[in-house]
């Protein structure tokens, strides 16, 4: 009699077992009140894809412009790349957050804007003409920064810039280098693009796991891995000294340009709120996203408005970016105060949303056995 | 009444339930071993960091690069030798050596369930549970007894009775019970559950998950003890571990408890395992009763019966330490750990370490990324003696680096079972000029909320 009850518990367990180790790879339909699957189709549809479709159409049109520039390197070609250039480096700013995917496996940020990019060794690629932007020991030479060395960084003026790429002894190494940083950019774009549009966007939208490897919790983690480390300390604190003896204006982003910094911030901010917002890259409505997320959870924890707070705490930071001067550098020199007072609302956010908002969604950061205590 | 402590200590039992429980727990350890490792976590926890947390008193415990393998493979084979009964005495003591000193590597991972089995193997070094159906007592049959004294077994049982009852003491505060919390967050995020996932959106659900578990906690040792609840008891412990398997990341805990609550069954029942073990393994059964017919184990020394009863005085009264500090425990944690709080608390934190010269007032932030893993991280920001011996090792350092006159300044948010953030610790007080030690610590900043029971 024992032995029965003893099997019937045998066999409960070894049910239980299995029925809890198939529970990562076999997501079910559920149809409680707020549907993961349909977030993650509103970013995927509605956000990531139209905005790697717009940023790609820009970079596109920067290889092109760079083609014309190298067949004639005038001061008006020049010109029109380099406004091509920015506004690509700005569309960036829409897409550098969703490092997921494809876009992970190649490293896109790191690939596209790693900054102070390195002068003495782009020289160096240059006069040898030896270089291979795969290795990840080139992310500091390649993307857009070097570009914006490339073109607002060789000389003064516009013209002499041009005569880098004329009457330099090296103008071929010259133009090879910046049609390979054009050309580079160009490709990677088109990869993740064509990663999302060709398949990846049916499994990103089918993995509601609610595991470390489920695409809420890496998504999540990813915007704010982007929001503390690319966009507050990148952006703001570290060429404000935050982290260092002194401040490191060299360290703006796009110091060569340097007239252009605010408008990056102020474009990764501005998509970093409508990310939150769920808010569609093309046109105005809002669909299922971080905030609406928060507002059913609140229903049932009955805490304070988060989303309300977040959305307040972005007014404030936009407000503060807002004062800034489009020259950082500028900025640093003279009133680094404002830097720094921008930097501390922004620091306000990350903690908003790594304490507050991962806690409301109990994010998963990593595999590991925890019980909570 | 001293004559009734005298009479039960001379009391006797079968040996099988000991047995018993040595061969499934030295065989749930070895697989815990195995799992770990298999997890690429030696890696990854122990040769990966940088930065390794100790505990006070013992911070001479650390990694000790590749031979960590080497140690988890000791660890592993003195787990398979505590199950197989051979040389009991000395595998259970490296076992009990070995995994304690794995456990005081990084307190970062530090798990009531990693101490539950520290705690259990100490027991069971002073226990003679290689007397019956080991190899011990097959290769020797002067080691081979069929009764050990009543005491032997019931200390496993004092044992796992501390910790339900402490556990499901813990539950007893107003943030379980009048607010759910933290089930009210864990739940809702496995909506991914066949089955369960719509259920665990239901706030009833997380009030009966609550008040359940508490009740169950302080109700199962007595319910095991008792012979016409013990099937029942039995049921509910494999239904609660199964469902707390199923819900949350503790990996081997859940099986590691179901079968250790199998010592509160009858000798009779044991009997009939080790004859179905002996069926599956083509051991002669009866030889082996036969070995061991009704001989008494007796203890020569003297040492083990005071050892252990110091032992558990230690085990009733170290989980009150917390009353002896004045803040909030959950916000301070002094006097949390190896009490048997599981599962209380969702704590989420922040800390910014900012590095200051006195003399000039120069100053720059820290990125933690740079010398702690995201794992080590997330687990310092919300404790106080984690942040301390963190911004020590950052000013030591900076100062290795050639930076003078150093302060180490925190600014940290912790938000706390659902509560919004709030400032963590003091962000004026130095804490190089602050000590570790069992004084409470008067750099957190107030709690400002209260949390009302055990």
């Amino acid at each position: 009699m024992k032995f029965l009850k003893l099997g019937i518990l045998l066999a409960f367990i070894i049910a239980a077992i299995t029925a809890c180790s198939s529970d990562n790879d076999s997501p079910e339909e559920t149809n409680d009140t707020f549907d993961r699957g349909a977030m993650l189709t509103n970013w995927a549809d509605n956000i990531i894809i139209p905005a790697y479709t717009s940023f790609n159409a820009k970079v596109v049109e920067m290889e092109a412009a760079t083609t014309t520039f190298n067949a004639a390197p005038t001061v008006e070609n020049l010109q029109t790349l380099r406004s091509v250039w920015k506004d690509a480096y700005v569309s960036f700013q829409n897409v550098s957050m969703f490092e997921i995917g494809k876009a992970e496996e190649v490293r896109f940020r790191n690939r596209l804007n790693v900054y102070p990019t390195n002068v003495v060794q782009i020289e160096d690629f240059i006069a040898t003409g030896n270089y291979d932007f795969a290795l990840p020991s080139t992310i500091d030479k390649q993307g857009f920064p070097a570009m914006d060395y490339m073109l607002n960084g060789l000389a003064e003026t516009d013209a002499e810039i041009v005569t880098f790429y004329t009457s330099n002894t090296n103008a071929e190494g010259y133009k090879n280098y910046l049609s390979t940083l054009s050309e580079t950019i160009s490709n990677l774009s088109n990869e993740v693009l064509t990663s999302w549009t060709g398949g990846y966007r049916d499994t990103f939208v089918a993995n509601t796991s609610s595991s470390a490897s489920g695409a809420v919790d890496k998504l999540t983690n990813d915007y704010i891995f982007y929001f503390e480390k690319a966009l507050r300390a990148g952006k703001v604190g570290i060429p404000a000294g935050i982290f260092s003896n002194g401040t490191l204006p060299q360290n703006v982003e796009a110091f060569y340009k340097k007239d252009i910094s605010k408008e990056l911030l102020l474009g990764a901010i501005d998509a970093s709120v409508n990310f939150f917002n769920g808010k569609s890259f093309n046109g105005n409505t809002t669909g299922e996203g971080f905030k609406s997320y928060l507002g059913y959870l609140n229903t049932i924890k009955n805490g304070a408005n988060l989303s309300a707070l977040i959305n307040d705490q972005f007014n404030v930071a936009q407000n503060k970016a807002n004062e800034l001067n489009a020259n950082f550098v500028q900025q640093i020199d003279t009133d680094n105060s404002k830097m720094l007072a921008t930097y501390d609302e922004l620091q306000r956010l990350v903690v908003l949303l790594k304490v507050d908002m991962v806690q409301a969604f109990d994010v998963t950061i990593d595999y590991v056995d925890a019980d909570g205590d | 009444m001293f004559t009734a402590v005298q009479k039960y200590l001379k009391k006797d039992t079968q040996a099988a339930p000991l047995a018993v429980f040595r061969v499934f727990f030295g065989f749930m350890m070895f697989l815990s071993i195995v799992r770990f490792w298999m997890n690429g976590w030696i890696d990854k926890l122990y040769i990966q960091p940088k930065f390794f947390f100790s505990y006070y008193g013992f911070e001479w415990v650390k990694p000790i690069g590749d031979y960590t393998y080497l140690l988890f493979i000791i660890c592993g084979i003195a787990a398979l030798f505590v199950a197989l009964g051979y040389k009991y005495r000395i595998a259970i003591i490296v076992f009990f050596l070995s995994f304690t000193y794995i456990e005081l590597m990084d307190k970062t991972t530090y798990l009531n369930h990693y101490y539950f089995i520290s705690c259990v193997v100490f027991l069971m070094i002073f226990l003679p549970a290689n007397a019956y159906f080991s190899v011990d007592a097959n290769k020797n049959p002067e080691k081979a007894f069929q009764m050990v004294p009543k005491w032997t077994v019931d200390s496993i049982k004092l044992m796992l009775g501390i910790v339900y009852f402490y556990a499901g003491l813990a539950k007893l505060n107003s943030d379980w019970l009048f607010d759910a919390m933290p089930l009210k967050i864990w739940l809702p995020s496995k909506y991914d559950l066949p089955f369960l996932g719509d259920l665990m959106q239901q706030q009833w659900v997380h009030y009966a998950f609550s008040w359940s578990g508490a009740l169950y906690d302080l109700a199962i040792p007595f319910l095991l003890l008792y012979r016409r609840t013990r099937w029942f008891a039995f049921a509910l412990v494999v239904l609660f571990h199964v469902l707390t398997r199923v819900l949350f990341p503790i990996g081997m805990f859940p099986y590691i408890m179901i079968v250790s609550t199998l010592i509160f069954f009858d000798s009779g029942f044991h009997r009939k395992i080790i004859r179905f073990i002996s069926k599956l393994l083509g051991i002669d059964y009866f030889k082996m009763v036969a070995l061991s017919q009704t001989r008494k184990y007796r203890f020569k020394r003297s040492i083990a019966l005071p050892i252990l009863a110091v032992f558990f005085v230690i085990q009733l009264l170290f989980p009150w330490r917390y009353l002896a500090y004045p803040n909030e425990l959950f916000w301070t944690e002094e006097g949390y750990r190896f009490s048997w709080r599981v599962m209380l608390m969702e704590k989420a934190g922040y800390v910014q370490f900012k590095i200051k010269n006195t003399q000039t007032g120069e100053q720059f932030l820290v990125d933690n990324t740079d010398f702690l893993t995201p794992f080590q991280e997330k687990q310092m920001s919300t404790q106080p003696d984690f942040i301390l011996q963190y911004a020590h090792f950052l000013g030591e350092h900076f100062e290795a680096q050639g930076h003078k006159n150093l302060a180490v300044y925190v600014e940290s948010y912790v938000a706390l079972n659902g509560r919004l953030s709030q400032p963590y610790v003091n962000p004026n007080v130095d804490l190089m000029k602050q000590r570790e030690s069992f004084q409470k610590k008067d750099w957190i900043l107030p709690f400002n909320d209260t949390i009302k029971g055990f």
